[in-house]
């Protein structure tokens, strides 16, 4: 809960569980905004009537007006069709780790973050020509906006005990803004990891 | 539990090193007292001065300023918690600002009436539909590993701030300038974090996590330290005046970051350093003119000037560099995915119907209608309707509650403002500053100076001994003027004949004087009054005196 450094600290994780975000700082690193590549690749859901629809789910095998689809209906792409992967060089393994706060300079830690790019670059295959970038499902609403009022707080006797470590009644965390190891240093680090 | 933040906070210090995190820093100064910026004193260089053309190919300062303010609400920005200044560690955190998973931001309709209120009274344009976007960065006191901001459309733009310095040799022109604002955000503020390098550790607060914040960006507008204290000071006084943020920057309502760079004057704008971790207005002045030398002596050296962040250091009074940002800084801005945009309405009629009636509404109207009397409304009133100096009406509206003092003292006597004007920005703010006071805390009410004056208007007492009695009301604050003055005789002496006996002794004593002043030296008069006035303590009715020596003399 304290962010990303208790939870992953600078520890081994399992790659796994961070392959998505490793995924999303890719191609935040690759393009100076994020949203042009995350955006654009969303089509925008056009003519969707606004008005209600009543759905009798409950008890009820009658058919619904569900938008999702009964069947999936991918077709795989032919791995030829997907740009062949860039090199990712070691400045930009570099950087990820720092975004991320995470060490995956390991050759398992890169076959998997390029397992996970290729899997990315699916999204480049959709064609959104002619369809107006939309960067949010929500940005025809509006905010509710509520009134000034006390309504939470005074739980640290239920926040505190969720933290590894509490010093009275502070949260502890390890010195933030360590620096990272020296390029050699990383680089020696990688060689050990390939045994 | 305050005992036991005692027991901590000693073991720590704030870490001036943090590059990224710069709010961090400026937070463990509970004890301070508020200073309040003086726009009196000028460290402004010649450089600055548009007066005085400086050579074309000479190095000028060049400022923008980043302003914090913490919005004065009840609750955080998306959250219920209270916001309080000096709580025990924690106690102000809900689920949400302690970023536990599942819990979503429900925005505070008062942070957006004060961002709202405030872009008004800077002239800003507001954008009637503004969006939110997270900032990401890991650091312990941001638990969620973002900030909610506005970074693709603010919720205003294109403002303006008048702000006016005193200058001239003495300090009594009035110099009015204008600082454009670039625009104002609502954000999230952060925890805060305190550094124990002993044991290595850092310990979090997270009561600070979630409050409201407005960012106001200047653009780079002013050219020295002074100025841009100047114009701090302002925005001080207009965000207090609508109590949109309490403007304290000791506490940290106020924080301000400064980009200075140095150019010739129509060339394109040089390199600029950030200076960060600025936590009064004093400093950012001398931070500020410190860094301009410094870069200009740099260049003169043939160095080049680094885009670089750099902090104050109070004690030495220099700028030093923080550890290197290892590359751009990348925050990864995406639009916050639980925030639909934020929609402001012009009036009633444009709210639509269904949310009519419904409190979670910002009608820009009515916040308009609203608005309290600006610092800079405040001044010209007291200037047109009570006849004052500009600057006179500077200090009236610069000190914390004195306007107000002012204004009762005027309706309490038949003294005219003008001539009182004196014994409050003089007699009354001298004491209060050798005492170290507020105006609230202030010992001689306005009904008991107003009294003391009326004295002194009807000729009772000279304004010399108005002046002591002041002082005898200071020390002893139950005590009224007519009681003071009865009890030790202060009373203007009228009496003829007593002052005929005075001076005829002053003249006496001092032929070398009658004689030039039968020469036709006027000015040898005052000296001679000045003297009977010492023979009488100051207790001699001047008009009677001087008649009476013109008289004797002739």
């Amino acid at each position: 809960m304290l962010g990303i450094h208790q939870i992953y600290g600078r520890r081994r994780v399992q790659l796994n569980i961070i392959l998505p975000l490793l995924c999303r700082y890719y191609y935040a690193s690759r393009t100076d905004n994020m949203l042009s590549t995350n955006v654009k690749t969303l089509r925008k859901t056009r003519n969707t009537p606004s008005r209600p629809v009543t759905v009798a789910r409950l008890y009820s095998s009658n058919k619904h007006n569900s938008k999702v689809p009964k069947v999936p209906t991918w077709e795989p792409l032919g791995e030829d069709r997907i740009p062949s992967l860039p090199q990712v060089s070691s400045d930009l393994v570099d950087k990820l780790e720092r975004l991320a706060l995470v060490d995956f300079r390991t050759k398992e830690g890169l076959v998997c973050l390029e397992r996970a790019i290729r899997f990315a670059d699916h999204l480049n295959m959709v064609d959104t020509t002619g369809v107006e970038p939309m960067d949010s499902v929500l940005e025809h609403g509006q905010l509710f906006l509520r009134g000034d009022t006390v309504t939470e707080g005074d739980c640290a006797e239920k926040l505190l005990p969720l933290s590894n470590t509490t010093v009275e009644e502070y949260f502890v965390a390890p010195p933030g803004n360590i620096p990272l190891p020296r390029r050699e240093e990383r680089a020696s680090m990688l060689k050990h990891s390939e045994f | 539990m305050a005992a036991c933040t005692v027991l901590v906070t000693p073991l720590l210090y704030v870490n001036k090193q943090s590059s990224l995190f710069y709010y961090k820093a400026c937070n463990i100064h509970r004890q301070c007292v508020t200073k309040k910026i003086s726009t009196s004193v000028s460290r402004c260089s010649s450089q600055a001065d548009p007066q005085k053309k400086s050579r074309p190919h000479e190095l000028v300062g060049v400022v923008g300023l980043e302003i914090h303010a913490q919005i004065q609400s009840n609750t955080k920005l998306f959250s219920g918690s209270k916001v309080g200044f000096s709580a025990p560690p924690n106690s102000l955190v809900s689920f949400f600002d302690a970023s536990l998973p599942g819990t979503l931001p429900v925005l505070n309709r008062r942070c957006v009436e004060a961002a709202v209120m405030t872009a008004l009274a800077l002239n800003c344009t507001i954008n009637k539909k503004s969006f939110f976007d997270r900032k990401h960065y890991f650091y312990a006191d941001l638990p969620a590993g973002y900030q909610i901001t506005q970074q693709r459309r603010a919720v205003a733009v294109d403002g303006q701030l008048a702000y006016s310095l005193l200058g001239g040799r003495k300090r009594n022109q009035i110099q009015s300038r204008t600082v454009r604002i670039k625009q104002i955000q609502l954000e999230q503020d952060s925890g805060k974090s305190l550094h124990d390098d002993q044991r290595s550790q850092t310990l979090i607060d997270l009561n600070r996590a979630g409050v409201g914040l407005m960012e106001l960006v200047m653009e780079p507008d002013m050219s020295c330290g002074e100025q841009a204290a100047a114009a701090v000071r302002e925005l001080q006084l207009v965000l207090q005046a609508l109590g949109t943020c309490q403007g304290n920057m000791s506490e940290g309502q106020l924080r301000v970051d400064a980009n200075v760079s140095v150019h010739r004057p129509g060339e394109e704008l040089g390199v600029r350093t950030e200076v960060k971790n600025i936590n009064s207005a004093r400093f950012l002045s001398r931070a500020i003119d410190y860094e301009i030398q410094r870069q200009i002596e740099a260049l003169g050296r043939g160095e080049a000037v680094l885009n670089e962040t750099r902090t104050y250091d109070s004690k030495s009074g220099h700028t030093i560099p923080m550890r290197d940002k290892e590359g751009l800084q990348d925050y990864r801005f995406m639009p916050e995915p639980n925030l639909p945009p934020l929609v402001v309405y012009e009036d009633r009629g444009s709210v639509p119907a269904g949310l009519l009636g419904a409190e979670g509404v910002v009608v820009l109207e009515g916040l308009r209608e609203g608005l309290p009397e600006l610092p800079s409304v405040k001044r010209a009133r007291l200037v047109r309707s009570y006849g004052l100096l500009p600057e006179h009406s500077f200090t009236l509206v610069n000190e914390d509650g004195l306007m107000e003092y002012f204004e009762a003292v005027v309706k309490e006597t038949r003294k005219e403002p003008r001539k009182l004007i004196g014994w409050v920005t003089n007699e009354l703010l001298g004491h209060l500053k050798h005492h170290n006071l507020s105006v609230s805390k202030c010992p001689v009410s306005p009904s008991a100076l107003a009294e003391l004056l009326e004295l002194q208007e009807a000729g009772h007492i000279s304004s010399t001994v108005a002046k002591q009695v002041l002082g005898e009301m200071w020390r002893d604050p139950g005590r009224r003027a007519p009681e003071v003055v009865r009890e030790q005789d202060l009373g203007l002496v009228c009496d003829s004949s007593d002052l005929q006996r005075v001076c005829q002794r002053v003249l006496d004593s001092h032929p070398d004087l009658v004689r030039a002043l039968q020469e036709g030296n006027k000015k040898v008069l005052n000296r001679l009054m000045g003297l009977v006035q010492k023979e009488t303590k100051g207790r001699a009715d001047p008009v009677l005196v001087r008649s009476l020596l013109e008289e004797k003399t002739s």
